[in-house]
Parts: C-alpha cells; structure tokens; sequence
C-alpha cells in the first residue's frame, strides 16, 4: 500500500513539475499577451493540482493534508480570478487578442 | 541544498533589484517590487525564518501593492529624468558597498555554531522558554515577552508612521467629498467574475487571519503578520465595493481607535503588571501562576499588535484612496 | 522526488522574472508576478515537506489567500484611469 502511494506520489510530482516548467516555457516563449496568459493560467491550475495532491498523498491523515486542500481549493479559486481580473484590465487599456506582428507595445500606452 | 536553493533565489532577487533600479516606469517598478517581496519571503522561509517569511507575505502580498499603486495614482507613472550628479552617486553606493561587502569578511560563515547568535543568549531563550512561559513558538515568546520592550517599541513606530501619514496625507475633514459617480458604478462592482469570488474569500482571509493572531504561540504567526491579512481582507472589500462602502463598515474614527488602542492596551498590559507588584511588561503577576500570567499577557499584547497594525494599515490606505479621489 | 518539483519550480521562477524583466507591456509584467506568486505557494509547500517542516505550510496558505489582491489592484488603477480620462475628455481640456 505505501509503496503504491509512493509511486502514486512519484509520478503526481514529476508531472506537476513538467506542467509548471511548460507554463513557465510557454510564458516566455509565446507571441503575444493573451496567449501567454493562456499558457500561464492553464499551467498553474493543472500544475497546482497535480504537485499538491502529490504532496497530500506523501502527507498522509494529518493536519497539513487539510491545509494542503485548503491551499488548493483557494489557489483554483484565485488563480484564474486573477487571470480574468487582468485579461480585463488589459483590455480596458485597450490590448486586444490577437498575434501582434510588431513585437507588441512598449510600456507607453 | 539550502544553499544552492538560497544562493539561486538570492541571484534571482539580485537580478530583480537591478531591474527595479534601472527601470524608469514606476508601475513596472511596483510590479518587480512584489516580486522581490516574494523571493525575499521564499529566501527567509529556506533559513527556517517562518515568522519573518509570513510577515514578508503578510504585507507584500495583500498591501504593498496596493499602496504602492495608490501612490502611483496620485503621480506619474514616468520617472523624471535624473539629475546630473550620477557618477558622484555612483562613487558614494560603491564605496559603501565594498565597507559592506569588507564587513561581511568578519562574519561567522552560514550556520556555524560558533556564531556569536548561536552562544550569546539563544541557547538561554530555547532552555527557558518552556520552564518560564511554556509555549512551543520560541520566537513569539522572544517577542513577546523576553524582548517585550523591542516590540513594544515597533508597536509605537508604526503607530507614529501611521498618523505622520495621516498628517501628511489627510485634507481638511469633509473637503474631499465628491458625489460619487453615477449608478452603481465604483470599485470592480461591474466586473462579475473579481467580484463574486472576492466576495466569497473575504470571510476565509478573516478568519486565516484569526487563526494567524492566535496561532501565533503554537506555529509561525503574531499580531504583526494578523494585522495586515485583516487589513487585506478590508482592503480586498474596498476594491471591490468602492472605498466609501468600506468606511461605512469601519469608519475612519473607528481605525484610530484602532491605532491608538492597540497601543494602549500593550502599554497598559505593561502598566497593569507594574500594579500588581512585577516589573513593566513582566506578565508573571498577571495571573496566580507565573507561567498562566506570561501566556495570558502575550495573548493580550498581540492582540494590541494585531489591533494598531490592522488600524495603521487602513488608516493610510484611506488617506491614498480620499486624495486619490480630490485629484 | 521532491527535488524534481523545486527544481522545476525554481527554473520557472527564473523565466518568470525573465519575463516580468522584459516585458514588453505592464501586463505582461503582472502576468508574471502573479505566476511568481502561485510558484511561490508550490515550492513554499514543497520545500516544507522536503526539510520535514509540515507546519510551515501556512506561509502557502496566506499567499494561496491574498495574493491575487495585488491583480485586483492592479485592474481598479486602470479602471479609475480609464474612468478618469473619459471624464476629462468629455470635459474638454483642462
């Protein structure tokens, strides 16, 4: 059974790493704004869940378990409210979706 | 591993600290600010300094930024170009940074055991604590009862940081009063997403942060570190229902109250143990027994932290908000 | 195995604040904060379990809980900024 919930463990870890390494690729590498958003967001949920389960299972009945659960239902609940909030801001500035050709805007507005 | 850990986040902070100074837009600069506060509470949390990592999320998280960018809301975004004199100041921030840097040559090499931190009175406070006050959190009774006087200190210092800004910042009453603008329009009250699920968290960051205030002799936690997630959670309303909203909930005269009764109550905890025939801010007499006594005043002296920073904190993000809003 | 996590999460970290250093807008640079913030919280709770030290994990919690204020900040400047010149466009030139 631990042996089971070592692997178990294992791979939800490895995983977490190598989706939490993408969005941090993706959040580098890609054109534009929103698509680095995208990148970042989805990555950071997925990524979450995966390493804190991982963690959960290592932790076994305890009280850190539970605050893991806790750190994870407020992180997806956060995360992508956070996402959303400055998609929003960005688009009040006037930023709009789509692969900008030009390198994208300076900080002047 | 620590130090290839810490070494690693300590470049990075390095790397962020050169981008803050040589970057000319001061929104930009308030973003790496909060970056650097993270990297500061992740390089503090490596060395084992829980109390002082979550003081650092505490503030940096939920607060800074906030101020930051009410600041930033009064001025400009653009810094103005700088003055002529750059090589003299250059010549000045070298030179004492190689004093520094020939400083650190004396210092004991990281985690020795024979630095003067370790042989001095640390050992005296982990042999102590559990006879004299017996509570697990070594650091909270350093703070808050063998170095009662320190902290009562910085209680007074942001206390007096507090109404400075309050003097700086805070027009004539009533002058700032503008009709708020039409329809329901303030705060992020028309972005739905932001609003429900700041409004859900509310309560939970509350009462984390109850927990914080009195968890604070078990685990890493305090008045200090309380105080500012209260603040944010108050701070969080306000963005999102407009700050009138939130100074109908507390009104400005009651966060004085706050301010100023926080620290009352940590000097008068100090006084009520004069009274009774100890020492000032000796607990020991407070209760019939002396362990009881010490417990009891540390749980009455952070709740006195908890209330001024808590006070402090929205006091000064009210007065950014009010000429925030005279601009 | 826990090392795979904070080294994966200790890199990200790195391009990150690559990318809140060169931008090129200010969103792109809030995007990157707030990732930095999330990889705070994992490599806070993994680094607790790795050095043995489960009760530390409260630090996580309190950025799991307000760390998403800073975004919300940064979109209520931009609001009232948008709101603001708005106003002064519709009343002319000051």
């Amino acid at each position: 059974m631990n042996a089971v919930l070592d692997v178990a463990s294992w791979v939800l870890l490895t995983l977490g790493g190598i989706s939490v390494l993408i969005g941090g690729i993706g959040a580098l590498r890609l054109p534009d704004l929103f698509t680095r958003m995208h990148a970042a967001s989805i990555t950071d949920s997925i990524g979450a869940i995966l390493v804190l389960t991982g963690i959960m299972l290592q932790a076994g009945l305890s009280l850190a378990t539970i605050k893991l659960a806790a750190i994870l239902l407020f992180l997806l609940l956060t995360s992508p409210t956070a996402s959303n909030a400055l998609a929003a801001a960005a688009m009040l500035a006037g930023n709009k979706p789509g692969i900008d050709t030009t390198g994208g805007k300076d900080d002047a507005q | 591993m620590t130090v290839v850990f810490g070494i690693f986040l300590l470049t990075l902070l390095l790397i962020t600290a050169v981008a803050i100074v040589r970057t000319k837009n001061l929104f930009v600069a308030v973003m790496l600010m909060g970056i650097a506060s993270l990297l500061i509470a992740a390089n503090f949390f490596l060395l084992d300094a829980a109390d002082v990592a979550l003081t650092e999320a505490a503030v940096g998280a939920g607060i800074s930024t906030v101020l930051f960018l009410g600041t930033l809301a009064l001025t400009t975004e653009r810094e103005r170009a700088p003055t002529s004199r750059k090589i003299l100041s250059f010549a000045v921030v070298s030179a004492a940074a190689l004093v520094v840097i020939y400083a650190t040559f004396d210092k004991p090499r990281f985690g020795s055991p024979d630095a003067p931190t370790q042989t001095h009175v640390a050992p005296w406070y982990l042999d102590k604590t559990r006879e004299f006050i017996d509570i697990p959190n070594v650091v909270t009774a350093v703070l808050g009862s063998f170095r009662g006087y320190d902290t009562l200190g910085e209680v007074f210092v942001v206390f007096a940081a507090g109404i400075g800004v309050l003097f700086l910042l805070a027009g004539a009453p009533g002058g700032g009063k503008r009709p708020a603008p039409p329809g329901s329009d303030v705060g992020l009250s028309r972005h739905l997403i932001p609003r429900v699920v700041g409004r859900l968290l509310i309560p939970f960051i509350l009462l984390f942060g109850l927990y914080v205030q009195f968890h604070g002799e078990y685990g890493p936690g305090g008045g200090f570190q309380a105080g500012a997630i209260v603040a944010a959670a108050i701070v969080l309303y306000a963005l999102l229902e407009g700050e009138e909203k939130a100074l109908q909930v507390i009104p400005r005269r009651v966060l004085l109250g706050l301010s100023a009764g926080g620290a009352i109550l940590y000097g008068g905890v100090g006084v009520a143990g004069m009274l009774l025939g100890g020492n000032f801010l000796d607990y020991s007499v407070l209760a019939d027994d002396p362990v009881k006594g010490q417990q009891t005043g540390i749980l009455l002296i952070e709740a006195g932290v908890g209330l001024t920073v808590t006070g402090v904190l929205l006091s000064i993000f009210h007065a950014f908000a009010a000429r925030g809003r005279q601009a | 195995m826990y090392y795979v996590v904070t080294l994966a999460t200790l890199v990200t970290m790195a391009l990150a604040l690559a990318r809140a250093v060169m931008g090129p807008t200010v969103y792109d640079r809030v995007l990157a904060v707030n990732m930095f913030g999330t990889k705070t919280v994992l490599l806070v709770s993994v680094i607790a379990f790795l050095f043995g030290r489960p009760d530390f994990i409260d630090l996580a919690l309190a950025y799991a809980l307000i760390n998403f204020i800073g975004v919300f900040a940064v979109l209520e400047f931009f609001r009232t900024r948008a709101v603001r010149r708005e106003a002064d466009e519709g009343a002319g030139r000051r």
